[in-house]
């Protein structure tokens, strides 16, 4: 079984329907990237996978799981907050605008998670804080509070938050969209990393290039709807359908 | 004239005259209250003997009392009907609508005088089959003040809180609910930190208006600072000694509670 598995699912808000029935299935270590032009509700699909949005209709399954809800006895019932809470613990999430905590060095950025949820031994998280701040480069700005940090340096220690849960599958809302051209690459570095070493990541981006040397399948949606889906090389390089030329020709 | 520009010229700094009158004028007028209340029919000499006297720091005691328990019961009470006026359930946000416009909208001399004379309206404060109590065992003066300071106060509490709480940006929740943080954890590790830099400078500006507003208990004959003073000035009638010594009280509290606003805020401060 696919680790994500979406069937048609929809959301509005007000009388916009944004997802009008999306289909999408990620396999464990698979990288799928998510293209498209804004207002394609690929963010808003990306939200959803970890409820931060509650669907209209049609169901999503994170590892057999369906999210946001409880089946029993052939009906799914919502959950209350603090059980999605327990959801989101095996699902990281990377924001566009990095969203760490500013009251807290980032060391204390990335422990958060492991000792206020997971309620973990605080030494033992803080040595494993201490290697993830390493492996995204940034083992020196340990003590350095969010705004003493540049863009790409907070988005990386927005993706050391996010893995200190030890997530099954990584989200990322347009990762590298508010940064600065020049910093663009140190975050795609980390992420491509993180690719190669098996993690499942869902890529919302802009960035044609990643996707192309690290997505194992992109998606391309159009007005909340799947209008095509390959490899790289078929979707980028030989697009079939006009939405989808039209769109590469303007990027290009 | 080019041959000027070569020359040593030496600045003239503009004057400012007008800086040195006005100057003389606030010190002139300065004086002239200084002369005043030395030629006042004042016994200077007896000041220091109220400020120290027992009865007023009795008042003094109560004053404090009173001021730290309604500003405490305030911020709770605050807390909760700023998290029912931003709740989803729509009956909790009308009641914290109806709590704040009732509260904040009565005078607080008129809301301790309403506690204190509940009695005449309620002779038992009771719950059916649990308890009964005489309303006018329950409603002391100090109750009385506490409640009616207490309950205008949240009112404003409630609105800062609230303000607070909407200055941190969605994001942040959004970043605590991606790591699995429940609504709780993320109100006290997240949200309420960062509101705390919004939540404090016209807390600690309430809290020194609280001090003063405890006055308003004199007229129930609580024994604060002011009513402290008139025990003492009927009888020697040394009214404005007494009062004198009073306020001295006062502005050393203010200027205790401004001392600690300063360093709250520091340590709330950003980084």
């Amino acid at each position: 079984m696919a680790l994500v598995e979406a069937i048609g699912v929809r959301k509005s808000f007000g009388h916009t329907e944004v997802l009008r029935g999306i289909d999408l299935e990620v396999e464990r270590g698979e990288v799928v990237c998510l293209l498209g032009p804004s207002g394609a509700g690929k963010s808003t699909f990306l939200r959803c996978v970890n409820h931060l949005e509650t669907i209209d209709a049609g169901r999503i399954w994170v590892d057999g799981v369906p999210v946001g809800f409880r089946a029993a006895g052939g009906k799914l019932f919502e959950l209350r907050e603090h059980e999605v809470a327990r959801q989101r613990r095996d699902v990281g999430m990377v924001f566009q605008r990095f969203n760490l905590f500013p009251h807290r060095t980032a060391l204390e950025n990335v422990m958060e998670g492991p000792v206020q949820v997971l309620r973990r031994d605080r030494a033992e998280v803080r040595t494993e804080a201490l290697a993830l701040l390493e492996r995204v480069g940034l083992a020196e700005k340990a003590g350095a509070y969010p705004g003493q940090l540049s863009g790409g340096q907070q988005q990386r220690v927005a993706i050391a938050r996010a893995l200190a849960m030890k997530p099954k599958l990584m989200l990322f809302d347009e990762p590298t969209s508010a940064l600065d051209p020049e910093l663009v690459g140190e975050v795609l570095d980390v992420m491509t990393s993180l690719a190669r070493d098996g993690m499942t990541m869902i890529v919302v981006t802009h960035e044609i290039g990643f996707a192309r040397s690290v997505a194992d399948r992109v998606v391309f949606l159009v007005d909340g709807a799947v209008v095509e889906s390959g490899t790289p090389a078929d979707v980028l390089d030989n697009p079939q359908q006009p939405r989808t030329q039209q769109f590469l020709a303007k990027v290009f | 004239m080019a041959s000027d520009l070569r020359e040593d010229l030496v600045v003239v700094p503009l004057r400012h005259p007008w800086r040195w009158f006005s100057g003389a004028v606030i010190v002139l007028v300065i004086a002239g209250l200084g002369w005043a209340m030395a030629e006042a029919q004042i016994q200077w000499e007896d000041v220091p003997g109220f400020f120290t006297h027992p009865v007023m720091l009795e008042g003094l005691l109560n004053t404090i009392v009173l001021a730290v328990c309604a500003q405490g019961g305030a911020i709770v009470l605050g807390v909760v009907i700023a998290l029912m006026r931003l709740s989803a359930n729509p009956v909790a946000r009308w009641f914290a609508v109806g709590y704040i416009w009732l509260f904040r909208g009565l005078p607080v001399l008129l809301q301790i005088l309403i506690w204190f004379n509940l009695a005449l309206v309620f002779k038992n404060i009771s719950i059916p089959m649990l308890f009964s109590v005489p309303t006018n065992v329950v409603m002391t003066a100090f109750v009385a003040a506490l409640l009616g300071l207490g309950l205008n106060e949240s009112a404003y509490m409630a609105e800062i809180v609230r303000a607070g709480l909407s200055s941190v940006d969605a994001g942040q929740t959004e970043a605590a609910k991606s790591i699995g943080m429940t609504p709780m954890t993320t109100l006290h590790r997240v949200v309420l930190p960062q509101a705390m830099r919004v939540i404090i400078p016209p807390t600690g500006n309430n809290f020194i208006n609280m001090i003063k507003g405890t006055s308003m208990a004199s007229v129930i004959a609580f024994l604060e600072l002011i009513h402290a003073a008139n025990n003492i000035s009927s009888r020697n009638l040394e009214i404005m000694e007494t009062l004198f010594a009073a306020a001295a009280w006062y502005l050393v509290m203010v200027s205790l509670a401004s001392v600690g606003q300063h360093y709250l805020e520091r340590a709330y401060g950003p980084r």
